[in-house]
């Protein structure tokens, strides 16, 4: 596809050519402490890549990742270090955003070969569910923890409450949602719940962690790392695999939804009423091009959200589309959370999915998508600020 | 009105003023039964959580406002799991987002009080407790809500 002089886009200029994770664990059963789990996921992507560590130039990351930029550089003994980029805010909302700041630090020059990755131990660190050891406290959280929405079951239950009030959206929608996850799941090793099937039975009889939310439409809580290697399109066919494109990414929020507490005009929202259209735009493709769409599940009502919101269904159809049949590799109208996703691959902070968007590209997955030229990763939803990506091979461009 | 006993067992985090003291007029005006949100002098748009300026005009001369504590039920949640250690043998409760349609609509997160297990509806008409925990250190207020009587 002919690209206009001067245009300034990501589209085709860069290019995933390695991806690598740790073992995935339980939260706190990481035998190795969060900085070492970075390094070898680091080290999993540039060997899948067939480069030498030593050629990162870059790296980038979101959520604060403990990980530091020249720590790694440091012990990796890269040549050099030439970019360093932690996305704002937004928590798991930045895993596709962390893609894009290192794409466009190639794009503009800045460096050759970035490393984009997540690291948590929760085991090392505390865990993202619980709130213990907390005093006073001041800002968004001062008007929500007093009252007992602490952690982020509380914290987006009620916007998910909203949104199936406004549309008419049931909890059997949410259900597929997890299904789907538990079902791709089942045929991949690299799964926490790889061996541990979920029915329809098991899910309604789970207990509530903060309704809407039963225990299966809540992410779970991992120990692990991944790390994906980005380079420019010039050099992106020197590489052992496949290499898949960005076609586009986009990141941030809508009108005030940094509003707190819970005062975001646009309530009822997953944030990416702004960025779909953007993510298009640039990618120059639509909905009906996607064929597989991971999308981060901190709570299965979000992916609900996020999905309407890019254009595969609009909310009042909800019920009728999420369904586990339109949902599940191979042939499901929309393969969703191929991998099993953040409720049961790993709660990478939502870095799985991308990975696992690369993996669908090349054809390497364990839930191959039937179309998958053109795939859709969708960042932690109802967050401010998210972001979005999407991936295609070479026949794309 | 004012609520006496605490509607969830304290331990919880205290609600305290950022170092900057943006919210510190609303946090000290609970402790005296007041419910102050932010009202633009200029352009008289409500405005909560509390800033600087106005986002819609942008003056800095947004003036803290007494408002009734009246409103309406946006959305609610029933936490069953708990998140920290002082609710673990508690068991269910209710909390809520209230919108204001006397000021401006802006949205409030409280607990709803009276018996955990009763349904919600959203748009319900609820009015404004005051519960207030004076002796602790550091003082502090909340506001609650609770079903209007038909």
């Amino acid at each position: 596809m002919a690209r206009t002089p001067n245009e300034r886009t990501l589209r085709g200029r860069v290019a995933v050519v390695g991806v690598g994770e740790t073992e995935y664990y339980r939260h706190g059963a990481s035998p190795d402490p969060e900085f070492k789990l970075a390094l070898k996921a680091i080290l999993a992507a540039c060997n899948d890549a067939g480069i030498d560590p030593r050629e990162i130039d870059g790296f980038s990351s979101y959520s604060d990742d403990r990980s530091e930029a020249s720590r790694l550089a440091a012990a990796l003994g890269t040549h050099r270090l030439r970019t360093a980029t932690m996305q704002w805010g937004g928590g798991g909302g930045g895993c596709c955003a962390a893609v894009a700041n290192a794409a466009a630090s190639i794009v503009a020059g800045l460096a050759d070969c970035v490393v984009v990755f997540r690291s948590l131990a929760q085991g090392q660190y505390g865990r993202f569910g619980q709130t213990d050891g907390i005093t006073t406290i001041s800002g968004e959280r001062a008007y929500l923890m007093p009252y007992g929405v602490l952690a982020p079951p509380q914290r987006f239950a009620m916007r998910v409450q909203r949104y199936m009030h406004e549309h008419g959206v049931k909890q059997e929608a949410m259900r597929a949602i997890a299904l789907a996850s538990y079902h791709h799941a089942q045929s991949n090793p690299r799964a926490v719940m790889f061996g541990k099937p979920l029915d329809e039975a098991k899910y309604d009889a789970s207990r509530w962690i903060t309704e809407p939310f039963h225990l299966y439409d809540c992410c779970m809580e991992n120990d692990g790392a991944a790390a994906l290697i980005l380079m420019s399109e010039e050099r992106a066919g020197d590489f052992r695999n496949k290499p898949a494109y960005i076609l586009g990414a986009a990141v941030g929020a809508g009108y005030r939804s940094g509003a707190i507490p819970h005062n975001s005009p646009n309530y009822a929202s997953a944030s990416f009423e702004t960025l779909a259209p953007d993510l298009y735009r640039m990618a120059k493709v639509g909905p009906s091009d996607v064929g597989v769409v991971q999308s981060y599940e901190n709570f299965t009502g979000g992916v609900a959200m996020a999905l309407a919101e890019h254009g595969f269904f609009k909310p009042e159809e909800a019920n009728e589309y999420l369904t586990l049949d339109n949902l599940i590799a191979p042939t499901g109208r929309l393969p969703l959370n191929t991998s099993g996703g953040n409720l049961a691959e790993c709660y990478m902070h939502g870095f799985e999915l991308v990975i696992e968007a690369v993996r669908q590209v090349r054809g390497q997955s364990v839930n191959q998508a039937k179309r998958s030229d053109v795939a859709l990763v969708i960042g932690g939803p109802m967050v401010t600020p998210a972001s979005n990506l999407l991936l295609g091979s070479g026949a794309t461009l | 009105m004012t609520s006496h006993a605490a509607y969830l067992p304290s331990g919880l985090p205290i609600p305290v003023p950022e170092p900057d003291g943006l919210s510190a007029p609303y946090w000290a005006g609970l402790q005296q039964n007041r419910l102050l949100v932010q009202r633009c002098a200029h352009c008289q748009t409500w405005q909560f959580g509390p800033e600087w300026l106005c986002h819609r005009c942008h003056s800095f001369d947004v003036q803290w406002t007494d408002v009734e504590p009246r409103g309406r039920i946006f959305s609610w949640e029933r936490v069953w799991s708990p998140s920290h250690k002082v609710l673990r043998e508690h068991g269910p409760y209710l909390a809520v987002l209230v919108e204001l349609p006397e000021a401006g609509n802006v949205r409030m997160v409280g607990n709803l009080l009276g018996d955990p297990m009763q349904p919600v509806t959203i748009g319900a008409i609820v009015e404004g407790e005051y519960e207030h925990h004076l002796e602790s250190r550091p003082p502090y207020s909340l506001l609650h809500w609770r079903l209007t009587a038909k």
